[in-house]
């Protein structure tokens, strides 16, 4: 190996490890919030790629009308609850609550010719399509069940990673797509070739990994919901509402999948069905942080991100056997280190 | 403000799962008063606080200044209105810091837009010192005691009007339980409202106004807490046997 392919492997490995990062905190953090495996992480990803591909393409992309449906749920849901519970005086601000942002994007999606749409535009649209979808997915599927034990959650998530493939494939086929590249520029350091693009990725996936701790560091919100993970009961005590920290943890996440989905975008051609991998790479990272510690969940991504890239060059066949490995040695290390507490039962 | 009703029970019902944990609890309490709930384990005190704060279902007229509580449907709505409980659990959060566990427990006031939690701050470390010192420090690596003052502090941040206390003085030394009740009695002045829950009825009944003896999730006896404290039957099973009456040797011929 030379200098060229070492510089170039490492960039390529930092860069899907910053990815993987992402994703591994916000698997830790819907974990710790709501004890949910969160399966369909990477499907927030795949979705806000093909979402704006499918912009980038001139069209109107499916998951705006696959936002609107799920909104609308939720607040049949929501509105149900609230005559039962005989408030419906409530009803106009759950409807303006929950419907203002689907029912606006909608409209822009279907007055505004995509083709039309600057390129900052388009990806900032991509991320406020798919943001919503955390909290919908959270109102819709996980909150009814909230009490459910971890192994319940994590059948569930499975089977709506599955439903989400479903719709996936039916909204944009089977065909890849990669989009179009931020920028094309190449930075010289003397023998050292740095590509901008690679820059952008890890420079976004790193400021907005200092923001989600200036978050949950530096701010009431931040703390409440790092509360809920530490102790629901205290945290209920104190007046936050069990289902806004599910729900917000749920909105992160996908914030965090959406931006992922634009970042990783031009870097890997995406499927359909490419969600789960993603997932599963952060999930090695956040276990390498035993679901718990975010600095380590993010050292261990970057990890993850090298192993892949370098095995990727030696022995290509053996790549994801290889990284998937790593969880083994972690999870020895783990079961001999942490004494085993078991689950409350309900 | 003081002598008009915080807080009216009628016929509160609870169960868990088939098991009846409260039948038909009737229960009044007045704005300013400190009002203790004593009786034996499984009487149903605990069940009574969750239920008021919501933490279990319950049926039943319950009326909190003025207005049905049933309006108010979650934990978080009840505190948002002024209810906090501190459980016998303490229910910390032990990894944070004593301040940032403070500072949550102005969560509620925080999302009405109420931005006094420093001023708050200020007054629980006034009436807990031992908190200031130990602020930087995590709440998991508190004495018994300090949790107690942490959990109580917390619950403060959240200026309620009727403040639930759930068995304050459990596992705690003598000295520290004298500090905690003291503090109960301070908190009169600042016209919080408390409702004890205590299996230390010595010291519950001689720092409250008035008293309740719950038995098998029923109200077995009722009155101002210096009669209660006074009444034979309380003092036989909750306050112990004085000692000057009664000879061992009686006893003893008794039992055999």
């Amino acid at each position: 190996m030379d200098w060229y392919v070492f510089t170039f492997l490492t960039q390529d490995g930092l860069t899907t490890g910053a990815i993987y990062a992402l994703i591994a905190l916000a698997l830790v953090l819907v974990f710790a919030v709501t004890r949910v495996i969160l399966v369909g992480q990477g499907d927030f990803v795949t979705l806000s790629a093909l979402t704006l591909a499918t912009l980038q393409a001139g069209k109107t992309p499916a998951t705006v009308w696959l936002l609107l449906g799920g909104a609308s749920l939720v607040c049949v849901k929501m509105l149900a609850a609230a005559a039962r519970e005989g408030r419906l005086a409530q009803a106009p601000r759950i409807l303006l609550m929950q419907m203002t942002l689907p029912c606006v994007l909608a409209l822009v999606c279907w007055l505004v010719e995509p083709a039309t749409l600057p390129g900052a535009l388009k990806v900032l649209l991509s991320i406020v399509i798919i943001a919503p979808l955390g909290p919908v997915l959270y109102r819709l599927v996980y909150q009814p069940v909230a009490q459910a034990s971890v192994l319940q959650l994590l059948i569930i998530s499975v089977a709506i990673h599955i439903a989400v493939i479903g719709i996936s494939l039916w909204i944009f086929g089977a065909e890849g797509f990669r989009t179009l590249p931020f920028t094309s520029g190449n930075l010289d350091l003397g023998e050292v070739s740095i590509s901008l693009q690679s820059v952008l990725v890890i420079g976004i996936a790193l400021a907005l990994i200092v923001a989600l701790y200036l978050f949950f560091g530096h701010t009431l919100y931040g703390k409440a919901l790092r509360a809920t993970a530490f102790n629901q009961r205290g945290a209920q005590l104190v007046g936050v509402p069990t289902d806004l920290a599910g729900s917000h943890a749920f909105l992160l996440a996908a914030i965090i999948g959406a931006v992922s989905g634009i970042l990783i975008g031009p870097i890997t051609t995406l499927y359909y069905d490419s969600g789960f991998l993603i997932t599963l790479k952060g999930f090695v990272a956040a276990i390498i942080g035993g679901m718990a510690s975010y600095p380590l969940a993010a050292a261990g991504a970057f990890l993850v991100g090298l192993l892949e890239s370098f095995a990727s060059f030696w022995v290509s066949a053996y790549k994801e056997v290889i990284v998937f490995t790593l969880v083994l040695p972690v999870l020895l290390w783990l079961s001999l280190t942490t004494h085993h507490v078991e689950e409350e039962q309900h | 403000m003081s002598g008009d009703k915080l807080l009216e029970v009628q016929g509160l019902y609870a169960c868990y799962g088939k098991v009846d944990a409260l039948l038909d609890i009737s229960l009044r309490m007045r704005r300013g008063e400190i009002v203790s709930v004593i009786g034996p384990n499984g009487a149903g005190k605990t069940t009574l606080l969750s239920a008021l704060i919501g933490l279990v279902s319950s049926e039943g007229d319950v009326r909190y200044a003025g207005q049905a509580l049933t309006r108010y449907h979650n934990v978080a709505e009840r505190v948002s209105r002024g209810i906090s409980l501190v459980p016998e659990s303490r229910e910390l959060f032990a990894p944070m810091t004593v301040e940032d566990n403070l500072l949550l427990g102005a969560f509620s006031r925080h999302r009405q837009g109420h931005r006094d939690q420093h001023s708050t701050l200020a007054e629980v470390y006034a009436l807990f010192p031992r908190l200031k010192e130990r602020r930087t420090q995590a709440a998991g690596t508190l004495s018994g005691g300090e949790r107690q003052m942490l959990a109580m502090g917390r619950a403060l941040m959240a200026r309620p009007t009727l403040l639930m206390l759930d068995e304050p003085s459990l596992g705690l030394a003598p000295k520290i339980i004298g500090e905690i009740f003291q503090i109960i009695r301070d908190l009169r002045s600042t016209g919080v409202s408390v409702l004890l829950v205590e299996q230390n009825a010595r010291a519950a009944l001689k720092s409250s106004d008035y008293g309740y003896v719950l038995e098998n999730g029923e109200v077995a006896l009722e009155g101002p807490a210096a009669e209660l404290a006074d009444n034979p039957s309380v003092i036989d099973t909750y306050l112990g046997r004085k000692k000057k009456n009664t000879a061992p040797v009686e006893e003893l011929t008794a039992i055999g």
